[in-house]
């Protein structure tokens, strides 16, 4: 189980960077919110997997370590909120550039 | 649970509450003109100042004041923690502030919306990243302070600003990615975020988790460089702070000191001599690479064309220099702690120059081509004579001392002395050249349409908050006394982390 | 205190002669002139003190960690440099209110006279090594303005930089010298200093301090091979000329010599270096200075043959050598400044300087010729005058010195030929002025200059001759009083009479002015030689290679590093991470994988694993197809979520969810503006090398992450366990954490949300924006027009979801939810009312900026944390206890929950704000956008 979400975060993260050499707005917006995804997944292991122990008193004898969740919690509204104002940049460079090119070039 | 606090022992959170107060009610207050807004933003810097220099008097006793939020123990809840050097970086930013907010009242403030309440919170930002004890709590102070430079960056528009935002973001985004990746890392092999309880477990990290704690470490160096500005990963700087606005720019000089600031600190507390495995982690990367991040952004001062570019380069120079004082030994802390603060009102001023030419040189703006005077021209040219006096590290300004100070610092190493001596020399050729450009102009000896078209709404908020700050950078000459004993006791106090330790988690030094 | 004040009278009067000057020039002139005389006055008392032998020392603490305190210090040699520094200072003062012209600034140049004059007291003056460096640098750069004085011109602007660049790089290596030297001898101060001589030559880096101070002293007194900046700042008004190059300027870098004679000297490095350096200059500059037809021109080469004579005096290093060295510096210094100011005078006269025009000028002004004649005759050194004296003094050491080191006879023979070509150019300066024919088309017709312009050049040249006729009477105390203190030791006999019987010197000298007068007349063949041999030898071209050199090479660098291409920025970052990451893991030889138990693997979850990387590689494949790459990042998301659920995390679960949902539609209207498809850019190479990258960065995540997880937690999650119900209140551990435990993260996490919101508030001003296409032809996830269903849907679907999100609010701190997922539920659900009703319709209902909500919830986090203040707890202290509801019973109450009332209004706040903002815009941009500004005034 271990391996196959090492193996999930590392697609991610692979994808992720990738899209994120790429020129154009649309995909590096697209390669960040992959590499959160990843991000996200990878804080949450440090917590080690656990099955049905979820961090509620009383309902799993161990419960499984708490606060890397709430890290990633935090992680996850921050993460939503630079996607959303890297989104509406990449709109606002569209319409003063003329194109969607990451270093603004007009050739299209 | 302890006893009671009385008011003072709130000091600690004071320059962390006040800016996020003070944008609070100017966001509540939208609506209201302009004038109430500069005036409410106005004061809350000033009551900064005034909280900062308090908290300074404190951790001058030699005292580290440390703040349970929450009233929780460390490690478990989140601590403020205020040392000498976090005193000193918080008393730095807000006097920048305040000649800050003062000039970008002339108009700047009001090319789009919510200015003061994004300056505001981002000095929300800055404070807590240099008060907070807690590592995950810095990567949330580094985001507030990220987020909020996003928007003052982009501030009034414009295409140049837009392009060289974008950049700026994405990198920032990436690098906030990889401070998770570290933070995660560590937790999971060190068992912390505390910055105080890493320091104490440092020591004992299990071989078979050794690996992991020093790619956390290793990868936190990293996002620390990118937010300092070092080579290799400096070269989204110039851009960027090229193309911001002239106050926000010269705000945005602290912003790389933050991430040179995070750099001592963990490299002191964390990874000092005590850590054992893991002692002296950063060594080996920081000092060739700050000698590289100086030689280079010499050569990109000499090969600008504008003013605004120039000091751009410069900031890069400044934290080259910083980083290479700090890996220096204590002695080189110590004369870095000093020369921080002249590096970030040096480059600060340089900006608002820029933008000063720029308004009154119709054609050529802040570009090194000849053109006619300025109105003034003679108080314009003895400012910028004063400002590269100050940042070619010339006597008789604080500049000079802290070379002075770092050359000390590093005899015998003649490596750096070399770095050290030939940047100088370049950055003196570099003003010169620019200074007889703006100002040993041949063109024809006054402009021929009315040269006062071209002057701000303003003029005296701009020449006030340039001589401000040339005041600031005086006073730390007159006072390098008393500022260099200072930064003699913060290299002592980083120097052994025990104290800092055991105020945080209890227990004697 | 009177030093300092000494030191800085100059300083201060500076501004305030400029000022002067505004009302009239005379008053300017008296102003700077009264300057020198209180200057002068503070220092007379102690001159006094120091003739009786005695030190006089001030101390200033300033920055005593560092050893760098204000000290001022008058001995012997200070004395000597400080009556010249304010003697020639006054006459140059009242020639240059003569010289200037009308519409030059005359304020200008005395304010920046008056900065150099009390940089060089400062230097001069100083106890302390690094105070001295510091005076030291700025005259140079005060010397700088004067030079570029006339800022139009090219030639001066050209020559101030090539000063500066020239001085300023040896200050620099000066600096790195005395720190040096400092450390060597424990102290920066002079008294100190001065007693370590046997220790500084012994220690280990004497050699490297030694270069680095003589390249600063070299530097600054024109020295070979850095002479050739002073010819060039010759370009500067002739009374700067005057100042800087007879008694001050170069004169520091020997000052500096003799000053640290008594510690540095007395070692062959010495010996060679500025023994050499000094006899070259003095050969080249005397050489040089024959062929130069601007008068200027010859008087710079002289001065910087003059100075190699001094400079080698000091080089030979015996005491006697010392006392001639002092005795020129003081005869140099009289007979060159009345030489540059009669060169003024001709200037100014004739409106050249070029000496193949300047002929027969005698008839013209007999008086003015006079003066300069003996001026000239006494740098040539012709007996009764001063210049003869220290000359002889100088041929006399050189023969001895000769014989000690066994040089033979090529030392006095060098010092002879240089005698030789001085009396030549001397002769020239004299004949091809004043005599030599006619005048030949000058610009106008010279006459006697105004009167007082001459008293200057009369005042010196008498002193020319009282020196050299009286020298025992005149200057022998100054001159003993000055050597001593460069020695720092007992005075060696000397006579400074004329007439020494018959020796090698008087031959030397006999032989100097013979031959210089014949060479003079066989000039005709030399210059042929020289145009043809001599004429390239000008530092300055060099200096202007190494300068373009540099500059391109910056170019070349920068364009190299800085392309400002957001890919290069990225890709090497990645590769940095990834680089410290491996050094990270594998410097630590540990094994990659842990000792923990594995969970076994389950089909579902293969399946959904699989699912997530097969959208996430087809999300990458295809993502130029826009909006199914959007899709299927969105299954990744939901994938992420099912991960959330399957170990335990439910809120996280609840939360991704949530928060997919909002950012896809975000980029849905983002893609509605943005073109629907990529064009192909990068070439294969290009996609292979980033393939090759991402592939590297995916494994290195995928290992680090199993190296994780399989290694047993070494976290704090039992003392959160603990304390949760106990401390807390709340069953859900993670909610616990997140509004108390670390409510501070939570606190800027939603100021973050906030910032976020306003900045695209302001992001999307005065945005123009035009939508790709017309409605008419709009793709069908454009929904513009509100089918039936889908209205009544979401009105009826409104009230159940605001019911929703304010059970998850409430259970939120025992059971998984809380503020955060019920704000975006809350959210989730207005949004819908817009997608499904339109934007007219929700206008009437809902307010399009929704700042007060955000200001709403933060305001209530503040209070939360700043009412525990109230009960003497620090920020964020939360207290709880027992209430019964309706519908929920029982359940525990906490003033977190307040807290998370704030976390619940900024998310609602914030997300609206972003949407609707985007999603006016989306309707806005269709007709007129009135509904977008309608809105947006809606505050």
């Amino acid at each position: 189980m271990q391996a196959l979400l090492a193996l999930m975060i590392g697609v991610l993260t692979g994808c992720g960077v990738y899209l994120v050499l790429r020129s154009r707005t649309f995909a590096v917006a697209l390669g960040l919110t992959l590499l959160s995804y990843a991000v996200n997944l990878f804080l949450f292991a440090t917590g080690r997997l656990a099955i049905g122990a979820p961090p509620v008193i009383g309902s799993a004898l161990v419960p499984t370590d708490p606060l890397p969740q709430a890290l990633v919690l935090t992680a996850i509204v921050i993460g939503f909120a630079m996607t959303a104002f890297v989104i509406m940049l990449a709109v606002r460079a569209y319409a003063d550039l003329g194109n969607d090119h990451v270093d603004g070039r007009s050739e299209p | 649970m302890s006893t009671p606090l009385n008011l003072l022992d709130h000091l600690t959170l004071a320059p962390v509450l006040l800016p996020f107060a003070t944008g609070l009610l100017l966001l509540s207050l939208r609506g209201q003109t302009i004038a109430v807004q500069r005036g409410l933003s106005g004061l809350g810097v000033l009551l900064q100042v005034v909280a900062a220099v308090a908290l300074l008097l404190q951790a001058d006793t030699g005292l580290i004041s440390v703040y349970r939020l929450g009233d929780w123990p460390a490690p478990w809840g989140i601590v403020l923690v205020a040392d000498r050097l976090a005193a000193w970086m918080v008393l730095i930013t807000s006097l920048l502030a305040l000649w800050v907010v003062l000039h970008a009242s002339d108009g700047t403030d009001n090319q789009g919306s919510y200015f003061h309440v994004l300056v505001q919170l981002q000095l929300f930002g800055l404070y807590g990243a240099f008060l907070t004890g807690d590592l995950f709590n810095l990567f949330v102070f580094f985001e507030v302070l990220l987020i909020a430079s996003y928007s003052l960056m982009l501030h009034g528009g414009g295409a140049a600003r837009v392009r060289a935002g974008l950049h700026y973001v994405v990198l920032n985004l990436l690098g906030s990615a990889v401070f998770l990746l570290a933070a995660g890392l560590i937790y999971a092999s060190m068992g912390s975020l505390n910055l105080a309880d890493l320091a104490a477990k440092a020591a004992y990290v299990t071989p078979d988790n050794l690996g992991l704690a020093r790619t956390g470490g290793l990868l936190l160096l990293v996002v620390f460089a990118l937010k300092a500005a070092l080579l290799p990963l400096s070269l989204w700087l110039p851009g960027t702070y090229a193309a911001a606005p002239a106050p926000v720019a010269a705000l945005f000089a602290i912003m790389t000191k933050v991430g040179a600031y995070a750099i001592l600190r963990v490299a002191t507390l964390i990874y000092g001599d005590s850590a054992g495995a893991l002692a002296q982690l950063f060594a080996p990367w920081l000092l060739p690479a700050a000698l590289a991040t100086l030689a280079v952004s010499m050569l990109g001062a000499l090969a600008a064309q504008d003013l605004r570019r120039l000091a751009a380069w410069l900031v890069v120079a400044s934290v080259g220099t910083l980083l290479t004082a700090f890996s220096l030994g204590q002695a080189g802390v110590a004369a870095g702690l000093y020369y921080l603060p002249h590096g970030t009102f040096a480059a600060a001023l340089l900006f608002l120059l820029a933008e000063a030419f720029a308004r009154r040189r119709s054609d050529s703006q802040d570009r090194f081509l000849a053109d006619q005077d300025m109105p003034h021209h003679a108080l314009w040219g003895g400012l910028f004579f004063a400002a590269a006096v100050a940042v070619a590290g010339l006597p008789p300004l604080s500049g000079f001392v802290g070379k002075f100070l770092i050359l000390r610092a590093s005899s015998g190493q003649p490596v750096v002395w070399a770095v050290i001596l030939l940047t100088a020399v370049l950055a003196l050729v570099t003003l010169a050249h620019a200074g007889s450009r703006l100002f040993f102009s041949p063109a024809s000896a006054l402009a021929t349409h009315d040269p006062r078209g071209l002057e701000p709404a303003s003029v005296h908020l701009e020449a006030l908050a340039i001589i401000g700050l040339l005041g600031l950078i005086v006073a730390l000459t007159v006072a390098a006394g008393p500022a260099y004993d200072y930064a003699l006791a913060t290299a002592a106090q980083l120097a052994d982390p025990t104290f800092y330790v055991h105020a945080v988690l209890g227990g004697k030094p | 205190m009177n030093l300092f004040l000494a030191v800085m009278t100059p300083f201060l009067a500076a501004p305030l002669v400029a000022w002067l000057a505004r009302s009239s020039r005379a008053r300017a002139a008296w102003g700077a002139g009264a300057t020198v005389a209180v200057a002068l006055a503070w220092l007379l008392p102690l001159m006094v003190a120091s003739f009786a032998g005695r030190t006089a020392l001030e101390r200033w603490t300033w920055l005593p960690s560092a050893g760098l305190d204000l000290v001022f210090r008058l001995d012997g040699l200070g004395l000597l440099f400080a009556l010249l520094i304010l003697g020639i200072g006054a006459l140059v003062i009242l020639y240059a209110h003569y010289y200037l012209s009308a519409k030059d600034s005359l304020g200008r140049l005395y304010a920046y006279l008056l900065l150099f004059m009390g940089s060089m007291l400062g230097v001069v003056l100083s106890e302390n090594l690094i105070q001295l460096l510091i005076f030291w640098e700025l005259t140079s750069l005060s010397s700088y303005l004067l030079i570029a004085y006339w800022r139009r011109n090219a030639a001066a602007r050209r020559g101030a930089r090539m000063a500066l660049a020239i001085t300023g790089l040896g200050g620099l290596a000066l600096l790195g010298g005395l720190v040096l030297l400092g450390q060597m001898a424990g102290s920066y101060e002079l008294s100190v200093v001065l007693t370590q001589g046997d220790a500084v030559r012994a220690h280990a880096l004497y050699q490297p301090m030694l270069l680095l101070v003589l390249l600063g002293a070299l530097t600054k007194s024109a020295q070979f091979p850095f002479h050739f900046w002073l010819p060039h700042a010759m370009a500067a008004p002739t009374p700067v000329s005057a100042y800087l190059h007879s008694a001050t300027m170069v004169k520091a870098g020997v000052f500096l010599l003799a000053r640290l004679f008594p510690v540095l000297s007395g070692t062959p490095e010495w010996t060679w270096i500025v023994g050499g350096a000094g006899l070259i200059t003095l050969l080249l500059g005397a050489v040089v200075a024959l062929f130069k037809h601007d008068i200027k021109g010859l008087l710079a080469y002289s001065t910087i043959s003059h100075l190699g004579l001094i400079v080698a005096l000091l080089g030979i290093g015996t005491p006697l050598a010392a006392v001639a060295a002092v005795f020129h510096i003081i005869n140099h210094a009289i007979f060159k400044a009345s030489l540059f100011m009669a060169a003024g005078i001709i200037d100014h006269e004739c409106g050249t300087r070029d000496m193949r025009r300047i002929n027969g000028l005698w008839k013209f002004m007999p008086h003015t010729a006079v003066l300069a004649m003996v001026a000239a005759s006494a740098m040539a050194g012709v007996p009764l005058l001063n210049g003869f004296l220290s000359k002889e003094m100088f041929f006399a050491e050189a023969v001895t010195a000769s014989g000690q080191m066994r040089l033979g006879w090529w030392l006095p023979a060098t010092v002879t030929l240089a005698g030789v070509f001085a009396v030549a150019y001397s002769l020239r300066f004299i004949h091809d002025v004043f005599f030599n024919g006619e005048p030949i088309n000058l610009p106008k017709t010279p006459h006697e200059p105004p009167r007082w312009m001459k008293v200057p050049v009369e005042i010196l040249v008498v002193l020319c001759l009282l020196v050299g006729i009286f020298p025992a009477q005149t200057v022998e105390p100054l001159l003993a009083l000055a050597a001593g203190a460069v020695l720092q030791g007992p005075l060696p006999a000397h006579d400074l009479a004329i007439w020494h019987g018959v020796n090698p010197a008087l031959w030397m000298s006999v032989v100097a002015l013979a031959g210089g007068v014949a060479v003079y007349t066989m000039r005709r063949y030399l210059f042929v030689l020289n145009d043809q041999v001599l004429v390239g030898l000008d530092g300055r071209a060099a200096f202007d290679r190494v300068l373009d050199w540099a500059q391109r090479l910056a170019a070349t660098v920068v364009r190299w590093l800085d392309r400002g291409s957001l890919q290069t920025h990225t890709l090497v970052l990645v590769a940095t991470v990834w680089v410290l990451g491996a050094v990270g893991m594998l410097g630590a030889g540990a094994p990659l994988t842990g000792g923990l138990a594995l969970l076994p693997l389950d089909g579902v979850s293969l399946l959904a694993g699989v699912v997530l990387m097969v959208s996430a590689l087809a999300a990458t494949a295809w993502h130029r197809q826009r909006l199914t790459a959007l899709i299927l990042a969105g299954a990744v998301g939901l994938v992420v979520a099912l991960v959330f659920v399957k170990f335990s995390a439910p809120d996280l679960a609840l939360t991704q969810l949530s928060v997919e949902v909002v950012t896809v539609v975000l980029l849905l209207l983002a893609l509605y503006f943005l073109p629907d498809h990529s064009p192909v850019e990068s070439g294969v190479l290009r996609r292979w090398r980033d393939g090759g990258v991402a592939t590297l960065a995916g494994g290195g995540a995928a290992a680090l992450a199993w190296a994780v997880m399989t290694r047993p937690n070494v976290g704090m999650a039992d003392w959160f366990l603990q304390h949760s119900v106990s401390g807390g209140g709340g069953r859900n551990v993670v909610n616990v954490i997140l509004v108390d435990f670390r409510g501070f993260d939570t606190f800027g996490e939603i100021t973050v949300l906030a910032i976020a919101a306003l900045g695209i508030f302001a992001l999307l001003e005065r945005i123009n924006l035009q939508a790709p296409y017309p409605s008419s032809v709009a793709p069908v996830w454009d929904v513009d027009q509100h089918p039936l269903v889908m209205v009544t849907f979401a009105r009826l679907l409104l009230p159940l979801a605001l019911l929703v999100s304010v059970f998850i609010f409430l259970r939120g701190h025992n059971l998984p939810g809380g503020g955060f997922i019920a704000g975006l539920i809350t959210a989730v659900a207005l949004i819908m009312q817009y997608l499904a009703n339109g934007v007219q319709w929700t206008h009437q209902r809902l307010p399009a900026q929704t700042q007060p909500l955000m200001v709403a919830g933060l305001l209530a986090a503040l209070l939360t944390g700043v009412a525990s203040a109230g009960f003497g707890r620090p920020f964020l202290t939360s207290a709880f206890g027992h209430i019964s509801l309706p519908l929920l019973g029982e359940m525990e109450w906490a003033s977190v929950l307040v807290f998370d009332l704030g976390v619940y209004l900024v998310v609602v706040g914030a997300t609206l704000l972003i949407l609707i903002n985007m999603g006016l815009l989306h309707h806005g941009s269709h007709g007129p956008d009135t509904a977008l500004q309608g809105a947006r005034k809606a505050t």
